[in-house]
Order: C-alpha cells, then structure tokens, then sequence
C-alpha cells in the first residue's frame, strides 16, 4: 500500500521475533471482513493482522467503521462475511460472555461499571470469590486492593462506585480488565476523560501488560499519545481498510492524510444561486459550562453553514444548549437580530429556531403514532379551536407537507415506527417547516439513510435555504459538509477551533483542526 | 427501505382490511372477551341473565369505572395514582360532613357538597403531579405518600367516625333507577367515561396525554413543556377521585375514613384489562369502562355460580394477568400487520 522506505526493517524485526515465539502467527487475523446496517456500509472487505505482543493502535475519521470493528471482537454482532481468526482459530463470539472468556476484553468508551456497587464488587464480578455461594468478602477486598494498586488507584475497594470520578471510573475499567488474564485488551479512547497524571499512570500499565506478552489494540483521537503504546498503526477510512504500517517514521500529518481523503461523491447539490443575506441566527459567548471556551458564530439568511469534529468535541452540546434542551452557563442568541432568552427548548421554538436531534428515534419522534400526529405536534395551535382538534385540516397540513417532501408512505395514518430511516428523517424535517421555524439545526440529518434519501435531504435543505432559513448542519461526515455548506465550524474538544470558508475547503485542513485542541491537552 | 415496490393500489385495499383487524383487535378485542364472559355465565350461572342481576351489577360497577376514567389519563402518560381509594375516603367525609349540616336547605348543601369533594380530589391529584414534577420523582412513590396523608386526613376531618344522616333528597337520587335497569350513579359513570373519551379524542390535552406517553422526551423537544401536562392528569385523577366518592355517599349513604381501601388496585385492573399499556401512550377509555364490567361480571357471575369467596381473588387476580399476557402477544401481532 505505501512505499515508505522506513516500513521495511521494523516489518522484518517483527517477523524475526514471531518465529522465536512459540507461538507463531498473528495473535488476530481479519480476512475480507464486512458488515452492513440498514442503509449503511459500516466495513467493507478489511483485512489485516494484529503481532502476538505489539501494541497496535486503530485509526479512522468518526463512522471510519472503528466502532463497529471493536464491537465485532466484543462479541456484540457478528459480520456479514470474511472471517476473523484469533489466536490461531476461527473466533465468532456469540456473546460478549464468550469473547471474553476467549481472552479478547474490550473496554468501551462508555462506561459498564455496576454503579450501585463497590469497586472491589465491580472488579470482581465475573468471578466472585465465594464458598458454598457465599461470597468471600475479606478475598474479594484483598485482590480488589492488589488490582487497584496495579493501576494506581488510591481508593477502598469498598467504596461505591457511583461515588468515584470518571476518570477513576475509567481507570477501574481497565483494573476489571486486568482482573482476568486476556490476551487481547481492546481499548477504546481510554485517555478522553484522564488529566495527563492519569494518562501517564495507563501508559506504564500499558508498558507492563506488554512485558507480559498482552496484546493491546488502541483507538484514541490524541494522535500524539499513540506513539507512547503503539508499535504499529492500522488506519480505517469509510469503512474500508486503507493501511497497518509500522508507526515508527509516521509523523501525525501524514497520519492525518491517511485518515482522509473519502471523495465527494455528492456534487452538485450546492446551490450556487443563493446569496446569503441579513443574520438569522447569532450565537455570542455561548458557554456550556462556566469554565469552558466560549463559542462565537452567526448564520445568515440563506446560508447552510457545517459544523465539523469528532464524536464528543462539543458540536452536539452546543447545539442542544442552544435550542435550550440541554443548561447553558451563560452566552447570548439573537434570532432575526432580536436578543432571545432561551432556557428550554419552548422557548426556541418560540423564537423560530428547531432542532432536528442525531437521535430520530429516540428524541425526534413519537414512533407509536401516525405519520399525521408526528408532523403536527409542533404546533397543534394551529389547528384547534377552543382545544378542540380539527382533524380535516390536520390531515390536509399532513397530506401536504408528504407530498411536497415526498414521504413515502400509504397514508398519513401509517405508524412512523415503521417507516425506513431516510422516510422518518422527512417526517422530522415536516414537523418543523410545519412550525415554521426560520432557523434550521440538523445533527446528523443523514445518519444511518441510504444514498438516494442523503441526496434528497440535501436538495431539500438547498431549497430550505433559498427560501431564506438559516441552516446549521452538525455532520460526522466531512464530504457531506464540503458538499452542502457555505462555511464550516470546526468544533475541537469543546472549543470552536476555526472556521473554513467554501473557496478554502480542504478535508486535510478541517481534520487538521478538529485534531488541534487533543493535541494540546497532553503537552498541559 | 422496502418501501415503494408494491403499487399505492394494492397498498389501500390491505389498509382497510389492516384497520378492521386492527379496530377489532385493539378496541373491540376486549369488548368480545366481555361478551364471551357474559355468554358463559347467563349458560351457567342460574338467575345471571335475569335483569335484577344486571341492575346489580350496573350499580357495583359505579364506582369503579369512575375511578378507573380518571386512572386511565395517568397511565397513559406512563404513571400510576396509587392514592384514589384514600382520596376517595377523605372526599367522601368532606361530602358527608356538608350534606349533614342542619343550616343549610339540602338544595344548598348537595351542591355544594359536590363541589367540595371535587376540589379537595382534585387538589390531592394537582399535589401528586406537581410533586412528582417538581422533584422528579416517580408517580409510584408520590402517590403512595398520597395515600396515607389522604387517609390520615380523612381520618382527622370526621373524628375517626362514620357519617350518616345524608339528606333524603339525596339519597333518593342514588336509589333513582332509569328504564327498569339503569340507575343513576351508572349513568354519572357513563357520563364520566364518555367526557373521558371526547378529552382524549377530540382535544388538544388529550393529544398530548398520547404522545406525552410515547416519548415524553421528543414532545419535550418539539417545543412544549410535558410537566403541566402530567400535573393535569392528577389532577384529572384526582377530580374523578372527587366524583367517584359523590357516587360512594349515593350508593351507600355514608361518608367514611375507611372507605376506598384498596379501590386504587380495582381502578388499576379495569384499566390494564382494558388494554391501556402500563408504559403509556397506547389505551383507550372505552376499553377501561369494557375492563371495569369484566371485573365485576366475573365477581357476580362467580358468586352465582356457588364459588367460595375465597376462590374469587385467585380466578380474578389470574384474569388481570392473563389480560396482559394477551395483550403482549395482541401487541406483537399488530406490530407484524403494520411491519407489512
């Protein structure tokens, strides 16, 4: 794949030190691995191997398939096709139970700690000490110290966990994984939530496993730090492998280049004709929390305008706190240039903002209703008198606001429940051109919807604009943006590192910045 | 993603044959469990179909439908009012406690009467919401306090005593029967229901009681705040609370801190038997009213078929189980006619 002279030697050593192990042969094999979801490619035909002992690192833009490639190895699906080999025999878990017992521990970025439990409880659940089916309480306190002395934790084993600090919780996460002897620790942005104390403290954890012949596979968007625990480096990119390289030799912006490069295959959905005018949306020292960054930015009449960056960089937090449904410590919005008050999403609406949320299903609609009843919740005013529904004209409203973004559907008596992404997503955008919103705030508007529908939102969001609405678009998906917006936000742990203008769009330069503030933190 | 490959016209025909079973599954399914039900005893049970029989069983089911109208608004927004039976208790000695007074003409204090029992439910109910929202906290623990306060209360306003001596207009009018067989307090349960059932149909609030059921979350971000809603329904509760001990005074004519206990749990079954889900937004109150005579109709016809007393709880407690096993597997079958 690359012909970079440094490759070589390192790729040679390693196979040395794998003939002198007893063990010969990869510790992990993926051979032409593949998963689908509805309306989504999440892995295509991947490839690689990971050494027994190395500490490999996994890389890849959001929805790169990292996500779905570690839930693979945990047991939680299996793929559509190729085949995964561990430790020398073909590996498909039919639980996480049975990965792990296999030897393959995967801690995810989210926590599975048992919150109402002690630590020593937690660390130790698969396996309670225990007599007779009671449990050994002074045993289970005795390894618990020893586990939580190996990753430097100085708490009791018999504190309740939900009385500890995410980082603590995160570093007893990976004390559980230490608890049981595995052979492949899978760990996924471990360091998102440690100071640089803590993260120093995983990486000597990290170091002593490797004495001890464990294999790590590391995901983490701090490109610096990958350097400290990986030897060797695969990189994901729209759901296909793109590379696995030796790290030594690889500098971060060539990393970095790796990691983009998708084409944009979804030109000409960019409406030229639109000449933006006037302020619709206005966000100043927007501030989420009272020590965070404040956040500054506008959108004008007209103007589709991208927010790009990682999964938990702020894009989604801001945009929430700025339709109200999540606190904000402090900031000021102007809507039409009139300052509004906003501290609940009623009061948005009020103001003529909506937010479509990245989660339909669970947040946008009222999937056990119709088609009709979904649209209309926003503003049921309308067609009532004396709280009394006119059920004539809500349906007329429904009728044709379907048709006009063509939902496709029998009737707009249909439980939306059952309607294909790409068709709820519609749904969504009804309800509010129903409301009338003048300020549109997308998070994620084409998650998980096949092509065809994408590029339907798209022109529809075109259309949206030259009516004169402003747009907000928060993407994980960078063609996307570069295809549909005027600008983009660049959102880089939780501050608003820059802002590109379309003459300057560069995927190289947008990545560049949604990475700069990770960078940073671990030079503090 | 399926979507779009059969023609719109093969798609109409099976919506309407679709929406018969639903209609039928849904609405009419425990309407034909009734019936079923009735069927059986009027074959069995000797002197079940005779129309003193339903009479009887018209004026036993009053109180509970009343109950159970109010109960239903909670449920379907996915809570539970634990209280009605003591709030019903302490409604019934604040009515009392008015209708005995000797200064007023019975033409004053009936009115009267009837508004303070309605205000003080609905009062209770309007706490209950307003401490569930206020402090997030579930609507089983609240109610449950409810429960006791209201009972304490009861106890407080009438001296820990029963309270008799209602004026005779009054209680004429509970002892009124329409047509042979319809006594009025069934008609004030009817009246109920049927209010109930044009709320939650035709009425913006009753809109919101669905969907606030389904995805409280999602009404909340589409713009409106979901707690005054869950406040009405109470208050809803607690109103009907009010009523249903007005129709406790005319049927048994007298105001008492113990009655009602354990009418909470009568009111819940009539409900779920109805098919009203326990996790909200999906339910009916006509299937309330359907599930308040399946209760009482098994009472009856049991007892006329020579069953121990004992025996009864355990037939009626396996049926209200029963009903929400039916109903997942009802629940499943329609998720499959929609899938298609």
């Amino acid at each position: 794949m690359t012909t970079d002279p440094h490759e070589v030697a390192p790729v040679l050593e390693a196979d040395a030190a794998a003939r002198h192990n007893q063990d010969a042969g990869p510790i992990l094999r993926l051979q032409g691995v593949g998963k689908r979801f509805p309306g989504v490619v999440a892995l295509r035909n991947v490839s690689f191997d990971i050494q027994r002992g190395e500490g490999h690192v996994l890389l890849g833009e959001n929805g790169a398939g990292k996500s779905t490639l570690i839930n693979l190895l945990g047991g939680l699906f299996p793929p559509d096709e190729g085949s995964i080999w561990f430790n020398g025999a073909p590996y498909s878990p039919a639980s996480p139970l049975e990965a792990f017992s296999k030897g393959i521990r995967v801690v995810h970025q989210e926590l599975n700690l048992l919150s109402n439990l002690t630590v020593a409880e937690n660390l130790l659940f698969e396996h309670l000490p225990s007599r007779r089916g009671l449990v050994n309480y002074r045993e289970m306190n005795r390894r618990a110290a020893e586990l939580l002395a190996e990753v430097g934790l100085d708490i009791s084993p018999s504190t309740v966990v939900s009385r500890l600090g995410v980082a603590q919780m995160q570093l007893i996460e990976i004390a559980k994984a230490l608890a049981h002897e595995s052979k492949l620790l899978v760990l996924d942005e471990p360091t998102a939530t440690l100071t640089s104390k803590e993260v120093d403290r995983l990486f000597e954890i990290l170091h002593r496993l490797k004495e001890r012949k464990v294999t790590t596979l590391y995901i983490s968007h701090r490109l610096q730090e990958i350097y400290e625990v990986g030897d060797r480096v695969t990189v994901l990119r729209d759901g296909q492998h793109v590379t696995t390289e030796p790290l030594k030799g690889l500098a971060i912006p060539d990393i970095v280049r790796l990691m983009v490069g998708r084409t944009v295959t979804d030109q000409g959905v960019f409406r030229e004709d639109i000449k933006p005018t006037g302020e619709a949306l206005a966000v100043e020292g927007l501030r989420l929390t009272e020590t965070s960054p404040p956040i500054d930015f506008s959108v004008r009449n007209g103007e589709i305008v991208g927010i790009a960056g990682l999964v938990g960089s702020g894009r989604t937090e801001a945009v929430r706190a700025i339709f109200g449904a999540d606190p904000k410590a402090s900031g000021t919005i102007r809507v039409n240039g009139r300052p509004v008050a906003i501290a609940s999403p009623k009061e948005a609406v009020a103001a003529g903002i909506c937010l479509m949320t990245e989660d339909r299903k669970q947040q946008g609609l009222l999937l056990e209703m119709s088609c009709a009843e979904n649209i209309t919740i926003t503003d049921l005013k309308r067609l009532s008198r004396k709280g009394l529904l006119d059920r004539a004209m809500e349906n007329a409203a429904s009728e044709r606001l379907v048709a006009g973004l063509r939902v496709k559907t029998p009737t707009i008596f249909q439980k939306v429940g059952t309607f294909s992404g790409g068709n709820q997503q519609k749904v969504v955008i009804a309800k509010w051109l129903y409301r009338g919103s003048s300020v549109l705030i997308c998070d994620e508007p084409t998650r998980g919807i096949d092509v065809g529908a994408k590029v339907e939102i798209y022109e529809l969001m075109g259309q949206l604009a030259a009516e004169g609405k402003g747009i907000l678009v928060v993407s994980s998906d960078l063609p996307e943006l570069m295809s549909i917006c005027h600008r983009i936000l660049v959102f880089s742990n939780g501050r608003l590192a820059g802002e590109v203008p379309r003459a300057e769009f560069d995927q190289n330069r947008i990545l560049s910045l949604a990475y700069e503030e990770y960078g940073r933190v671990r030079g503090n | 993603m399926s979507e779009g490959t059969e023609s719109a016209g093969e798609r109409k025909t099976a919506t309407v044959w679709d929406n018969f079973l639903r209609i039928s599954m849904r609405e009419a399914g425990v309407a034909i469990a009734l019936v079923i039900i009735v069927l059986f005893f009027s074959a069995t049970a000797p002197y079940f179909a005779t129309p003193e029989n339903f009479l009887k069983i018209f004026v036993q089911i009053a109180i509970n439908t009343v109950l159970a109208a109010g109960m239903t608004f909670v449920i379907l927004t996915g809570g539970i009012d634990l209280s009605v039976g003591s709030v019903l208790a302490l409604c019934t000695v604040v009515g009392a406690t008015i209708m005995v007074r000797e200064d007023l003409s019975p033409w004053m204090s009936i009115p009267l009467a009837l508004l303070a029992c309605m205000a003080t439910g609905a009062a209770c109910g309007a706490i209950n919401g307003w401490v569930c929202e206020k402090w997030k906290l579930p609507s089983f623990i609240v109610t449950l306090g409810m429960l006791n306060v209201a009972s304490g209360l009861a106890r407080v306003v009438s001296d820990n005593s029963t309270i008799t001596g209602l004026p005779q207009p009054f209680v004429d009018f509970g002892n009124q029967i329409y047509f042979g067989v319809l006594p009025s307090i069934f008609l004030i349960a009817i009246i109920v229901i049927l209010i109930g059932w044009f709320i939650l149909r035709f009425t913006v609030f009753g809109r919101f009681v669905f969907a606030i059921g389904t995805n409280e979350e999602a009404v909340r971000l589409s713009g409106h705040n979901p707690r005054i809603f869950k406040i009405a329904v109470f208050t809803i509760s607690g109103l009907t609370a009010g009523i249903a001990a007005m129709v406790f005074l005319l049927r048994l004519n007298v105001g008492s801190p113990i009655a009602g206990i354990g009418y909470e749990l009568n009111a819940i079954a009539a409900v779920i038997i109805g098919g009203t889900s326990l996790s909200g937004g999906k339910g009916s109150i006509i299937g309330t009213l359907v599930g308040a005579c399946i209760l009482q109709v098994l009472a009856t016809g049991l007892q006329l078929l020579g069953a121990e007393d004992n025996v009864k709880p355990i037939v009626i407690g396996t049926v209200i189980v029963l009903a929400v096993v039916l109903d997942t597997y009802r629940n499943r079958y329609l998720r499959k006619l929609e899938a298609r």
